[in-house]
């Protein structure tokens, strides 16, 4: 019987580390190896987990549907592209009516703009209307696997913070100014953003 | 003392009746492995060992494990790591077939935290254990195969029938996370019907018994994931409607009207992908199999996340 192989984590990350994140890499040379996003805060990304709120969806294919959905976190935003090889997800941003909370399961994707930068978004496994419990639960949580990468980054052996080290040279003390404004908000927001 | 000194002592102790060995000698091989070579402890242990039993013309089974004194005596439910000499005590929770001339008796091990495959070699030449029967257990030694453990009972393994019973415990484990995938598989499904034979059929075909007329039940294989690790989780009918509020008879009536089974799966994905969830039940192979599922709200404690975050130097 041949092995499973074992199924990627979901990351958590906040909009604005993971659209700094630009650098993406293989762990083997197999053709069908995993492809891994590096997180500035030390590391690698093959899946994520996001919840925020969906506030524009638009259909920007030229011959078939390809939707593009703007998700909303307290530090920036997501983009979240779905085609006809995502099915239930590009119906899923279809039939939204933003502004709602969504819950997307995802891999992130990168591409070079003509000016030569790399933008980073989402192509989404699933995506799910949640309410507003499961939005700040996923604050907190991933304020939480934030703060323990920040934590971990300067320990001997961590190869990823090593990695992202030496491709972005991160200024830390931002994410971590990042992680409290975002608790804050998240504990002065007394109704949805809705 | 440092734990290299722990190791060597160990290690000499183990070989006493065997070699006369030199302690600081030990000492000196584990930390060429550890300090010079990067080797983690217990595999430079494994090592320096062997390197003995070699000397020694020794079979692994032919030494003791720790200090003559005895081992720790451990829960099932804490061995954690292969190579570990310990003493247990736990009841005979089930016998198995053995597969090989070489197995004297395999089965199943419980005590109060949980249950643990044992195995009994042939040529250690040990009195054979029955079946709902308590026992201690001097020197067994743990074994791991694919993240499970077991223990092997040894040549020098102490077996002393206690005359009391325990309550076996479960291996219940309890996590918390989001509910990111149901596998497919899963949804409104039919089973083989055949005495003893609960396969899932693939389009009305079991793979043991051919075609056959399936009966419907519900299930899920759903992955839960914190962020760190990922859980995959298996309910069965009763936690299958816990978790997504859908009974048999209602899937029934979906898949019905839909003229289609999927529309249960796809519901079921609608209703629970992304929510955050708390499930406990006992573990088998790799999955959990959820007996309890408790959905999560709110979080409780935002202040001190807050607190952890400014604290960050």
């Amino acid at each position: 019987m041949s092995s499973t192989p074992m199924r990627e984590v979901s990351r958590r990350a906040f909009a604005r580390e993971f659209n700094d994140a630009s650098y993406t890499f293989k762990e083997s040379d197999d053709e069908r190896a995993p492809v891994y996003l590096l997180l500035p805060t030390g590391e690698r990304a093959n899946r994520v987990f996001v919840v925020g709120t969906l506030t524009e969806t638009e259909d920007v294919g030229d011959d078939s549907e390809y939707w593009r959905g703007r998700v909303v976190d307290p530090t920036g935003t997501f983009f979240v592209y779905a085609g006809q090889y995502q099915p239930e997800a590009a119906s899923a941003l279809r039939d939204l009516d933003p502004p709602t909370y969504v819950a997307i399961v995802g891999k992130p994707r990168t591409y070079e703009t003509d000016d030569g930068s790399v933008n980073v978004s989402i192509r989404p496994e699933s995506i799910t209307a949640v309410d507003e419990a499961v939005r700040d639960r996923w604050v907190l949580e991933t304020a939480e696997r934030t703060i323990e990468r920040l934590q971990a980054f300067d320990d001997d052996g961590n190869d990823y913070a090593a990695m992202a080290r030496e491709r972005y040279d991160p200024d830390l003390s931002a994410y971590r100014d990042m992680i409290i404004a975002a608790l804050e908000e998240a504990d002065a927001e007394p109704e949805a953003v809705a | 003392m440092t734990d290299l000194r722990t190791t060597a002592e160990a290690i000499h102790e183990q070989f006493t009746d065997h070699l006369d060995l030199d302690l600081d000698d030990v000492e000196a091989r584990l930390d060429t492995l550890v300090t010079d070579y990067k080797v983690p402890l217990d595999e430079a242990r494994r090592s320096v060992t062997n390197h003995y039993l070699d000397r020694a013309g020794l079979e692994r089974d032919d030494i003791g494990g720790g200090a003559p004194g005895g081992n720790d005596q451990v829960a099932l439910a804490d061995i954690d790591a292969a190579e570990q000499w310990v003493d247990v005590t736990a009841k005979v929770v089930e016998l198995w077939e053995p597969r090989s001339d070489s197995i004297a008796q395999v089965g199943l091990l419980g005590d109060e935290s949980g249950t643990i495959k044992f195995t009994k070699w042939a040529k250690s030449d040990l009195p054979t254990l029955s079946e709902g029967a308590v026992y201690r257990l001097g020197n067994v030694v743990t074994d791991e195969y694919q993240g499970r453990f077991s223990v092997k009972l040894n040549r020098t393994t102490t077996i002393d029938e206690l005359d009391t019973d325990l309550e076996v415990g479960d291996n219940t484990v309890e996590v918390d996370g989001a509910f990111v995938d149901i596998q497919s598989g899963s949804g409104l499904i039919k089973r083989c019907p055949e005495d003893d034979c609960t396969r899932v059929l693939q389009n009305g075909r079991c793979a043991e018994h051919g075609e056959v007329e399936g009966e419907f039940d519900l299930r899920i294989k759903g992955v839960l994931d914190d962020g760190t690790e990922v859980v995959e989780v298996l309910f069965d009918k009763d936690a299958t409607e816990a978790l997504t509020g859908i009974g048999l008879e209602q899937a029934k009536d979906m898949a019905m009207d839909a003229l289609d089974t999927s529309i249960v799966a796809d519901e079921m994905r609608e209703l629970t992908l992304g929510r955050y969830y708390r499930i406990a039940g006992p573990r088998f192979n790799r999955y959990l199999l959820a007996e309890t599922v408790d959905q999560l709200g709110e979080p409780t404690d935002p202040d001190a996340v807050l607190i952890k975050a400014r604290s960050i130097a």
